[in-house]
């Protein structure tokens, strides 16, 4: 006869056959069998978090920096609401997530019980699919299944929810067998005639741009060296959302930096100006078309996605090819290296007056800012740190706001996975937690969280998880006391009516992190602020760094709400004369 | 520079709009119906009429049939988002002018009249092959097949005949000719 376990034997069972090393999680009423059960699997380490948030933004920058799927395990009821919030996060920027959650037993759900909540009604919106497992015989196949639909097509998050008395009762356990595919749904879906197509639209575009984004870095590191090959065989400008960074080299020649509400002046007059528009696993989001209607008006359009409801949801496109980038990356490659030969320099001509053009823009200088020797520019800071820690192979997540812009915009990434943000979603709160999640992926690495003071306020609470697990995370807060990036947008729209966005009582970043037995630093000069972030560096131990910034300073440039991309506001200045110029602004 | 008032842009120009049938075939589980429905209520597509069961019992297939306008970029979208949940098979999309498909909803109607109305009201269906389904001396009940828009006028004209009750299904749709839709 073969061997029975229990449900919660089953649920290790499964995560070891699935190669998981880490999960992040909190215990609680329902998921006790579970629990009980993580002494006996020595492969599976245990990430205690101190709120089931940061359970899912660290599992998230676990899966971020690895690319293999994190896996969070929280409680019924509160357990499982408070992980909504990151599971819209990874379902947003497409992360794979499997995250458990502990549920009444079955014949209390319904009844209003202790802790219940429709923990699979709350997550429909949020997750791929999510499983009730009702019956204990469909307990591995169910957990197998979640982690296929997790990891394939458009990653994301998925939920299984698993009854009290489901995880004690006991049944076989057999591996599964991957399905041929699921319901039918194949990801690879164009064919050579695509790809013939987008080498012609290559080689007769005059005035052509990469727009690259988060589904390159989804594909695998395999995805962006298949991308530089073929940027570089074509000599073609490219540009980046926020989730591509890194993906292609932010110091070479060819990326003009990144596009969208907060990108370079280059990157997004190219996207208004060009005549062919490649986009490979960017999904045309409204933060980087500004205005839909007067969106790269007269460009061809062409959409590599593996997610077919992406194409033609906000923009139409001209060429679609539904697949993966990696492979259709590397037929491209194949197709283009047959039949076009050197090109990048026999098309050197054919578009040089466009490379002339982009000079041009480029030399406004869009993310220059006026610098100050008696206040820390935030833009300053930013630089600084990359000065300081370009040599080593450093990981960033950050929170959302102004910082994450600015980082965005002065750190330049030169890997695929180095760089973890909350962009779809826009959670504040992501940036520590996910920092955890990226240190416990990569005990060795450097990782530094970017954070603005009232976002990291808002998952401070897992400072307490790094330094249990001695985790030598670097908390960067850009602190200019207010919310900056509303304080902006009431500056620009409701006539600096600076409604709530002003902090008043922060606490004192120092002494807090003293209190949570790490180490505290403060820069309040210029002057001061090498030394101390190299002091930072050569802490092994996690720190919080309050980096006392200029308070007024805005993001530019910026794209105002509801206008094309060929209207940006470059700096303070063009916002009073309410048009473009790039006068009147000093270099640092 | 006008400025909105919004960290939004506005909305863009709207196509025009157009009413189509859309059958989903779906493993029969738990919370499927809720995650389609969830679908069009989440992304704000619209809902006319929706007649779901189970049709094949051996494979644990239901079909959802659901009728919906929209633009065509949004009828697009609810196809394409629709084959992405996990429990879908497959999905198929029909103008309503479109002649090659039979649409058909079931109506029951009650009416409480005297003999000469009840009559009379039979009479009125005759086109949408009625058919009595309980008689008393002062009332009957009386199941019709129709298109929706037939089926609205009915409901209006037989007032006058003693309707007290309208019941009626979502539309239901079906190719014509040996075709099966694949």
């Amino acid at each position: 006869m073969p061997k029975l376990y229990s449900g919660a034997e089953i649920v290790f069972k499964c995560l070891e056959d699935q190669n998981v090393s880490h999960i992040f999680g909190y215990p609680g009423g329902a998921v006790l069998p579970i629990y009980d059960e993580l002494k006996n699997f020595n492969s599976i380490k245990h990430i205690l978090v101190r709120h089931e948030q940061g359970a899912g933004h660290a599992a998230e920058g676990y899966a971020r920096s690895t690319g293999k799927p994190g896996v969070l395990l929280v409680t019924s009821g509160p357990g499982a609401t408070n992980a909504v919030t990151a599971l819209t996060d990874a379902y947003m920027d497409s992360v794979p997530l499997v995250c458990i959650t502990g549920q009444v037993p079955t014949h209390l759900i319904g009844t209003d019980a202790f802790q219940e909540c429709d923990t699979t009604g709350i997550t429909r919106p949020c997750t791929k699919h999510n499983w009730l497992v009702k019956d204990i015989n469909d307990l591995a196949e169910v957990m197998h299944k979640a982690f296929e639909v997790a990891t394939t097509g458009r990653p994301g998050p998925v939920l299984v929810d698993i009854p009290k008395d489901i995880q004690f009762q006991k049944s076989k356990y057999k591996n599964y067998k991957k399905n041929k595919k699921l319901n039918g749904k194949s990801h690879d879906n164009y064919s050579q005639k695509n790809i013939d197509e987008l080498i012609n639209l290559i080689s007769k575009a005059k005035k052509p741009i990469f727009y690259t984004g988060g589904g390159v870095i989804n594909s695998g590191s395999k995805a962006s060296e298949l991308l530089r090959e073929l940027v570089y065989a074509t000599g073609f400008p490219i540009t980046s959302t926020l989730q591509g960074l890194g993906c292609f080299p932010a110091d070479d020649n060819q990326f003009l930096g990144m596009l969208g509400m907060h990108g370079t002046y280059e990157a997004n007059n190219a996207m208004y100006s060009c005549d062919l528009m490649i986009n490979v696993g960017a999904r045309f989001d409204d933060r980087i078309t500004g205005k839909i209607d007067e969106f790269s008006p007269k460009s061809k359009k062409v959409h590599i996605d593996i997610d077919p409801s992406s194409i033609n949801k906000n923009v139409k496109v001209d060429l679609a090819i539904v697949g993966d980038i990696k492979s259709v990356l590397t037929s491209t490659l194949k197709t283009f290296k047959k039949s076009k030969n050197n090109f990048s320099k026999s098309n050197k001509h054919q578009i040089s007056n466009w490379w002339e053009q982009i000079q041009k823009w480029r030399s406004k200088r869009s993310l220059d800012y006026i610098g100050s020797e008696e206040t820390i520019k935030p833009q300053y800071a930013i630089e600084r740190l990359y000065e300081l820690t370009k040599d080593k192979d450093t990981y960033i997540t950050t929170e959302v706001g102004q910082h994450q812009m600015w980082a965005a915009q002065h750190y330049k990434f030169n890997k695929p996975n180095r760089w973890m943000t909350s962009g779809g979603l826009g959670t504040m709160g992501y940036g520590l937690p996910a920092a955890v999640g990226v240190q416990i992926a990569h005990p060795k690495k450097l990782v530094i969280d970017i954070a603005g003071e009232a976002s990291v306020l808002m998952t401070m609470q897992e400072m307490s998880t790094a330094v249990q697990y001695n985790l030598p995370i670097k908390i960067f807060i850009l602190n200019n006391e207010y919310m900056g990036m509303v304080r902006q947008w009431q500056e620009l729209l409701h006539d600096k009516n600076y409604s709530e966005s002003y902090t008043a009582a922060l606490p004192d970043f120092v002494k807090m992190a003293e209190a949570y037995g790490c180490v505290g630093i403060r820069a309040k000069t210029p002057e001061e602020l090498d030394d101390k972030i190299i002091e930072m560096l050569n802490t092994d131990r996690p720190v919080i760094f309050d980096c006392l910034v200029d308070k007024q300073e805005n993001c530019f440039p910026m794209i105002p709400s509801g206008k094309p991309h060929n209207q940006m506001l470059l700096g303070p200045k063009d916002q009073k004369e309410k048009k473009i110029t790039g006068k009147g602004r000093t270099l640092v | 520079m006008a400025n909105s008032k919004s960290a939004y842009s506005f909305a863009g120009k709207k196509q025009k709009p157009d009413t189509h049938i859309i059958v989903v075939w779906v493993d029969n589980e738990a919370g499927v119906l809720a995650r389609v429905v969830g679908l069009f209520s989440g992304r704000g597509y619209n809902i006319e009429s929706l007649a779901v069961a189970e049709v094949d019992q051996k494979q644990n297939i239901s079909r959802i049939t659901i009728v919906t306008t929209g633009t065509p970029q949004v009828v697009d979208q609810i196809k394409l988002q629709l084959k992405k949940l996990v429990p879908v098979h497959k999905v198929a999309d029909f103008k309503r002018e479109d002649k090659n498909v039979i649409f058909k909803e079931m109506a029951l109607f009650k009416f409480v009249a005297n003999n000469g109305k009840l009559n009379k009201a039979f009479e009125a269906c005759k086109n949408f092959n009625p058919v009595i389904l309980d008689r008393t001396n002062k009332s009957n009940v009386i199941q019709i097949t129709a298109l929706r828009r037939e089926i609205d006028t009915m409901s209006k004209n037989l007032k006058k005949f003693g309707l007290v009750s309208v019941s009626r299904t979502g539309a239901v749709a079906m190719t014509r000719g040996s075709e099966i839709f694949k």
